[in-house]
């Protein structure tokens, strides 16, 4: 026990301000524009539902990352939660692969109003490699209505959550 | 004791008067009265038994026999025929089933009641090309949802791209599940979307209280069409889509395609781009491996080991970006050869890192040792027996925690690994801890392994100049991605231009290990017990 205390202490705190990362001015505002429309709009913390509807699961490693000890996205009120019910944001990956058309739509259906979708990755954004086949309906607004779109191939975790900022500074 | 030359002589003789196995196979066929043709190996494919429709279960009944490893089946619509392949692996080699199909002529004799892996794939040919397999003890549809209507086959080249009906897709139903029917046994349906940031799939639990009495997985969710828009596409084309059949492999299914392709345009990719090849899918190893053992621990609620190897990841894809110039290391492998060199600089950076996070690696076990809470979450949880592992022909890490021994980076090596000793870990327990272990001495491997191709690189270009293939020509390749053996088979058209593309990635093989794992069980013990196998939704659907 005492040497899992000892990692502990020696690795000490990693969270990354946003300041640290390669960013701009712009990004700072947009956190403190996120900071303030979440404490005020949210009671202080955002909910979000990912949905995999097609993707080649690139996306989807990072999402997991933004919940890693260099993000940690959850101290600026943003959390992942499991069912649509309990969300607020819509975070849908992939081209829509035909067989989860019926899925995303009923996901979306089932989440209470306001509600926002944001489409991550080329492939969301438009289909990306996959485009439009007769296995694959491509776009996240071929299906549902979106929000806003974070580009990349997958988005780097600073990129997604640049976006999630971007989001509300449209809001 | 130093051989003379005659005894060199003799060594050779003896060698060559040896039957190899394709002939042993093929010769066990015709004593069967089975009309069969074998083809030498050539560099751009391995040996091929020529046999009629009507022997194809025969030929796997006998290879069974023999003790072959079946690894996948594929069909080529040819227009003038359908040609239909199996692939088949013992030992140090791999061999090619090959019959075609006259136009009209659609059924062929099941494998399936010979290996237990080939049930989906042929259920997969089934619906994709329409080819009926007899005799296959499972005639349901797999991966047909509702896409594209019973009776039209998306792989055949009279199918659209575009699908027959731009309309909305209807959710799958009337799937003909398994039923148990008895007092206290109830059903759990899950998915196809899940209550996390994960791939979706549907599974089917009939469980008893706690206890897992049967799963069922359905999957195809995330079929997206990835062998029919591979046609027409060129080979940097065909890369780029090969890197997105499973995400989190990239790099394995890029090199599989790419080397497919290029055996079949004749060439090889320059020596330090396959030591650069290496060096990435060693590292997509590590990547993968410090994630699912974080993601493990996360499962069982070990928060601590799920930051600290979390942590261990993010510092590994930072240096995939800086060195390669992204995270996953996508589109860095091309046909050819590679996007870009490293410098001696960047080789002692990689260098470096590996010592420090060996250092850290080693660390955290020494820990995780220690908590016999996660002992108790993960010892006997999930058992995959050694007998059940080979029946399925299980590969990778789930393959290795259960006895078997297969890893094509050591049994059938290509370039770098052909000049590498590379040791495969194995375990016989095969249960969550015993593949958690795996991996963890999988990490270790891979460390070494980096560090012996940092050494040894080789000066020189990183890739050639694409050199367009005859038309009609093919090329097979297998590359031991992180997961286990990934299979690839590519035929050329002319222009340049790839007529049909076959990606077989291991969870293919994998997903019905789980299936067999989860068994008695308790139902909140899946999601460790999933994990654990963590087989790819989108490779398998494709």
């Amino acid at each position: 026990m005492l040497s899992l205390y000892g990692k502990i202490i020696k690795t000490g705190m990693l969270t990354e301000k946003l300041l640290k990362l390669p960013e701009d001015q712009s990004v700072i505002h947009a956190g403190q524009t996120l900071k303030a429309v979440i404490d005020k709009s949210f009671q202080g913390s955002v909910a979000i539902r990912q949905v995999d509807a097609g993707s080649c699961n690139g996306c989807e490693l990072e999402i997991h990352a933004l919940n890693n000890v260099y993000y940690d996205i959850e101290r600026y009120g943003v959390h992942f939660v499991a069912s649509p019910r309990h969300a607020d944001i819509l975070m849908a990956t992939g081209p829509v692969s035909r067989h989860m058309e019926a899925a995303l739509r009923r996901t979306y259906e089932a989440m209470a109003n306001p509600k926002w979708v944001i489409a991550v990755g080329d492939c969301g954004a438009c289909g990306g490699e996959f485009g439009i086949s007769y296995a694959s309906r491509g776009a996240i607004n071929n299906i549902i209505p979106v929000d806003i779109v974070i580009n990349g191939c997958p988005p780097a975790p600073i990129d997604l959550m640049r976006g999630i900022l971007n989001l509300f500074s449209t809001v | 004791m130093t051989q003379t030359n005659q005894d060199i002589a003799v060594a050779i003789e003896t060698a060559h008067s040896q039957p190899s196995e394709p002939e042993s196979l093929a010769a066990a066929l015709r004593a069967q009265k089975i009309d069969v043709e074998l083809i030498e190996p050539t560099a751009s494919f391995p040996a091929v038994v020529k046999l009629n429709a009507a022997d194809w279960g025969n030929a796997a009944a006998a290879a069974s026999a023999a003790k072959w490893r079946w690894a996948g089946v594929w069909a080529d619509d040819c227009v003038s025929e359908l040609k239909v392949y199996s692939c088949l692996q013992k030992n140090n080699t791999y061999l090619i089933l090959q019959t075609q199909l006259r136009p009209g002529q659609t059924g062929l004799t099941s494998q399936a009641p010979y290996f237990w892996a080939a049930d989906r794939p042929e259920r997969h040919t089934q619906d994709l090309f329409g080819i009926r397999f007899e005799d296959h003890p499972d005639p349901r549809r797999w991966t047909r949802h509702q896409a594209w209507p019973q009776g039209s086959y998306p792989l055949r080249k009279s199918f659209p791209a575009s699908g027959l009906s731009q309309a909305e897709t209807a959710p799958d139903h009337e799937y003909p599940f398994l039923e148990a029917n008895g007092d206290s046994v109830y059903q759990i349906p899950v998915g196809p979307v899940h209550a996390g940031i994960i791939e979706p799939g549907h599974f089917r639990f009939q469980a008893i209280g706690e206890t897992v009495l049967h799963l069922e997985e359905r999957l195809g969710y995330v079929h997206k069409g990835i062998e029919k828009i591979s046609e027409g596409r060129d080979p940097a084309g065909l890369a780029r889509l090969a890197g997105r059949v499973s995400g989190d492999c990239t790099v394995a299914h890029a090199w599989a395609a790419c080397l497919a392709m290029e055996r079949a345009a004749g060439f090889e990719a320059p020596p330090r781009a396959a030591f650069l090849r290496g060096i990435m899918a060693e590292r997509e190893r590590i990547g993968n491996h410090l994630w699912d053992m974080a993601a493990l621990c996360n499962d069982v609620g070990f928060a601590f080991a799920y930051y600290q190897f979390g942590r261990l990841r993010e510092l590994w894809l930072r240096e995939n970006q800086s060195v390669f110039g992204h995270r996953l290391l996508m589109d860095r492998i091309v046909p050819g050869g590679v996007i870009s060199d490293i410098s001696s600089q960047t080789n002692r950076l990689m260098r470096e890192s590996v010592t420090t996070i060996r250092g850290e690696v080693n660390e955290l076990l020494t820990i995780l040792d220690y908590n016999s809470s996660l002992e108790d979450r993960f010892i006997g949880a999930g058992m995959l027996s050694v007998e059940l592992a080979d029946a399925l022909g299980a590969l990778g890490f789930v393959g290795r925690a259960s006895g078997q021994t297969f890893d094509a980076r050591a049994h059938i090596p290509y370039a770098p690994y052909d000049s590498l000793q590379v040791r495969v870990p194995v375990e016989s327990q095969g249960d969550v801890a015993s593949r958690f272990w795996v991996r963890y001495k999988e990490l270790r491997e891979s460390f070494h392994l980096i560090e012996a191709l940092l050494d040894t690189m080789p000066y020189g270009d990183v890739s050639l100049s694409w050199q367009a293939p005859a038309a009609g020509a093919q090329g097979f390749a297998a590359i031991e991605s992180w997961r286990g053996e990934v299979l690839c088979f590519v035929r050329f058209d002319g222009d340049n231009a790839v007529s049909r593309y076959w990606p077989r990635d291991p969870s293919a093989v994998n997903w019905p290990a789980l299936e067999k794992l989860v068994l008695g069980n308790i139902v909140p013990d899946f999601p460790v017990c999933n994990k654990s196998v963590n087989a790819s939704y989108s490779g398998h659907d494709l």
